[in-house]
């Protein structure tokens, strides 16, 4: 149990996946610009890389490593996530048109998210089980969201600010990143791994 | 549209980093040092050329409805290739790297440039095409992974460039170090080319 909570800790904030990893920075800047988007973004994250982290690491471990396939893991995972994102799609159209509606656009974009695919690959280069690795998925996905809502809330109040023309845009969020990046290098030293 | 054009293009005036703003993730996270981008950079090229021209000579065979799938596969496959045989030859190199040679297959300057230009442009031009884009981000990276090892180790591919009193800056090699450099080098570039950000 405290291991599970430590790499649920570490995921949502130590190694947090925008700010610490580098991973899923274009949609972290691309849909950072209004809270709203930035909230349905973040849930539809949370959904996927929790499901794609069950279903890349069942894969790897019950399929590709008994078969001896370990070095397809690249060509398997992507087409997992690809599946998934469109099955997600599908079923939540049919079932729950409200949570479709809200997510929305976000979904297929998910699909060329780099974290979705980091997720997957750091599962198996940590060697987590089943557990660990739902885990894992899920404070990948808090973390996202939260490093994505907290950008929004500044890139909403940068709107009105005086920026110089040439930083204006990506620049100044790249720069804003940077601050809060810094905010979350206090983290580090929360947990020892 | 001549065939140096094709090659030109994506070293300066469609830059896919600094111009395009695309595949931020590895350059933010492997340019440490610029060695480091080197690598990066020379792996990306690699799998461009070769998805590019596997691309172009299949173009009109691909059915349209699927060939975003199409482009993945041939892309993870030539990913696999240069993982596999930076794990073999530059096994250093490549635990630096560590998950960012397998991420190439989700980089958006990759299935752009098949989805944009190798799927309806001849063989020998998407392979120029390929190999501008592909230099000029490894040039980007380097250059980005310049700064940052100069201003946080002194040092630029291992070979000192301070004077002993500079203090070098740890935060340029640590996360906010990168997302800093990386914003002032795009803002520097729109200042200097006078486009004004978005």
């Amino acid at each position: 149990m405290g291991e599970l909570f430590v790499i649920f800790v570490a995921a949502v904030l130590v190694n947090n996946f925008v700010l610490a990893r580098f991973l899923g920075i274009c949609p972290f800047l691309g849909v950072s610009k209004k809270v709203e988007t930035a909230f349905g973004m973040g849930m539809a994250v949370i959904f996927v890389m929790t499901l794609a982290s069950v279903g890349t690491i069942l894969l790897y471990n019950y399929v590709l490593v008994p078969l001896n396939l370990g070095f397809l893991q690249i060509v398997a995972f992507i087409l997992v996530i690809a599946s998934l994102v469109q099955f997600v799609e599908t079923v939540l159209r049919k079932t729950v048109p409200a949570l479709y509606k809200a997510l929305g656009i976000y979904l297929p974009l998910i699909t060329t998210n780099c974290a979705i695919l980091g997720l997957a690959l750091l599962n198996v280069m940590k060697s987590y089980n089943f557990l660990k690795s739902v885990i894992f998925g899920l404070g990948a996905g808090i973390g996202f969201t939260l490093a994505l809502l907290i950008m929004s809330g500044i890139r909403e109040r940068l709107e009105f600010a005086d920026v110089p023309k040439s930083l204006r845009g990506v620049p100044i969020a790249l720069i804003t990143a940077s601050l809060l990046s810094i905010a979350f290098l206090g983290f580090t030293g929360l947990i020892k791994m | 549209m001549s065939l140096w054009h094709e090659f030109n293009k994506g070293i300066v005036s469609r830059n896919p980093l600094l111009r395009l703003v695309l595949g931020m993730c590895p350059a933010l996270a492997v340019t440490t040092a610029a060695a480091n981008g080197v690598a990066m950079g020379l792996a990306a090229t690699f799998v461009l050329v070769c998805s590019n021209f596997v691309i172009a000579v299949f173009r009109k065979a691909i059915p349209p409805a699927v060939r975003i799938p199409i482009f993945i596969v041939v892309i993870a496959s030539f990913v696999t290739v240069i993982d596999l045989v930076m794990n073999a030859f530059a096994h250093e190199m490549h635990k630096v790297l560590g998950l960012f040679v397998p991420l190439i297959v989700v980089n958006c300057i990759i299935l752009g440039r098949a989805e944009a230009y190798a799927s309806r442009n001849p063989v020998l031009a998407s392979i120029l095409d390929g190999l501008g884009m592909g230099i000029g981000f490894t040039l980007a990276l380097v250059v980005l992974g310049g700064i940052r090892e100069m201003l946080g180790n002194g040092t630029i591919f291992g070979v000192s460039v301070v004077t002993a009193a500079y203090e070098p800056a740890i935060i340029m090699l640590l996360p906010p170090g990168a997302f800093l450099a990386l914003g002032l080098l795009l803002g520097a570039m729109n200042k200097l080319t006078g486009v004004e950000g978005s």
